[in-house]
């Protein structure tokens, strides 16, 4: 594409596309669907509609309206199951401050939801996947695990507690994290999502020349994660995100392997993965915690690395 | 006759998505106390599950992969 006007396209793989409209005014759009990952069909349409939107907060932006994008299996389905996901899905754009403007349904064997969303920036506050220096401390906005805690909630082994904990999560806005972000002063960003922290922290360093390392005992996770993956209760996703990945990896032998599972352990909604300068990294974590983003936490550091590596130590 | 024929039972948790092999697995670990039973799984991920659950519960997994399919021995 050689559109002179498009800031962000398909060359990356970056969270969504941007496309500029005047010289102080770009558009974001982005799309993303997928199958419940909880039973609770309204909390469903809440992760999906904050997993949508995400994509539009990593790079910085507002999102400004919405599309509902559902599949639904009419046949065999109570039509109250979708009233609830779509409610789910509204309350949820509702606390973003955005407008549903329509939408598209068609009958499938499988459900199905999420949103095609539109947002703007002004084009030079994009924050895209790549732009990290060396010397940037990364931060982690959300705690990982939600892959593997989905799992054990499919296996009947996660208790009350751990299926509230992860919903709550997974159904948190990347909003505020975003709005400090921008307010701060970052260099780059991307949401922590399928490919799981280390396939999503790669992304910013392929093709820069730039390695990272990233300190394990700083890392958020949700509770009872480490138990359930030494239970087997992990993804397929998480082992082929591994073994994706695993060789521009290099790991301290003091490193539990369970730990490594959950690095790469695929996240749904999960949280922003920014990389800021050095000084203001700390007032960064300070003022996400404050507002009630209390997991946010300084996990690595950008190094100059012509490998591109990830050491985790 | 199945009892002289068979050296230990076998769960089959071919087609089926994790967790439930790991879950048919540890249901028949808990049945069994202690001993040998195969389990039979088609995927890399199962065989890597069961093999986490059964070594977490100290059972000995050892793994013999056939063909299509992966035929794990746990032992206790």
């Amino acid at each position: 594409m050689d559109d002179p006007n498009l800031i962000v396209g398909m060359e990356r793989a970056e969270d969504a596309g941007v496309y500029k409209l005047s010289e102080d005014l770009a558009i974001i759009q982005t799309v993303d669907f997928f199958t419940p990952i909880v039973d609770d069909p309204y909390m469903f349409g809440q992760i999906a509609a904050a997993n949508a939107l995400s994509d539009v907060y990593a790079m910085g932006g507002k999102p400004l309206t919405a599309m509902n994008i559902v599949c639904f299996p009419i046949k065999t389905m109570d039509i109250s199951v979708l009233r609830e996901i779509l409610k789910g899905g509204l309350d949820k754009m509702k606390e973003a401050g955005v407008t549903l403007v329509g939408g598209h349904s068609v009958e499938d064997s499988e459900l199905k939801y999420g949103l095609s969303v539109t947002g703007t920036i002004h084009p030079s506050k994009v924050l895209t996947n790549v732009g990290a220096k060396v010397g940037d401390r990364l931060i982690l906005t959300k705690p990982l695990g939600t892959g593997i805690i989905n799992t054990a909630i499919k296996g009947g082994m996660a208790t009350e507690d751990s299926i509230e904990r992860v919903t709550r999560c997974m159904a948190g806005l990347n909003k505020r994290a975003s709005e400090i972000m921008q307010e701060i002063g970052a260099n780059a960003c991307t949401d922590v999502t399928g490919f799981g922290l280390l396939g999503h922290a790669f992304e910013m360093i392929q093709g820069t020349g730039k390695g990272m390392t990233i300190d394990v005992a700083s890392v958020p996770v949700l509770p009872e994660v480490m138990n359930f993956a030494k239970m087997g209760m992990v993804p397929g996703g998480t082992y082929r995100n591994r073994e994706f990945r695993i060789n521009k990896v290099d790991i301290d032998t003091k490193t539990s392997p369970y730990i490594i599972d959950i690095l790469f352990d695929p996240q749904t909604s999960g949280g922003l993965l920014i990389a800021v300068s050095e000084e203001k990294a700390e007032e960064l974590v300070k003022r996400l915690r404050k507002e009630g983003i209390e997991d946010a936490a300084i996990i690595g550091e950008v190094m100059g690395d012509s490998e591109e590596r990830i050491l985790v130590q | 006759m199945k009892g002289e024929m068979k050296m230990a039972e076998t769960v089959d948790a071919r087609g089926l998505s994790c967790p439930q092999p790991v879950i048919n697995a540890h249901k028949k670990m808990k049945e069994t106390g202690s001993g040998t039973f195969e389990v039979l799984v088609d995927t890399a991920t199962s065989r890597d599950n069961v093999t986490r659950m059964a070594t977490r519960e100290g059972w000995n997994a050892e793994v013999r992969e056939e063909g299509e399919d992966i035929l794990l021995v746990l032992k206790k």
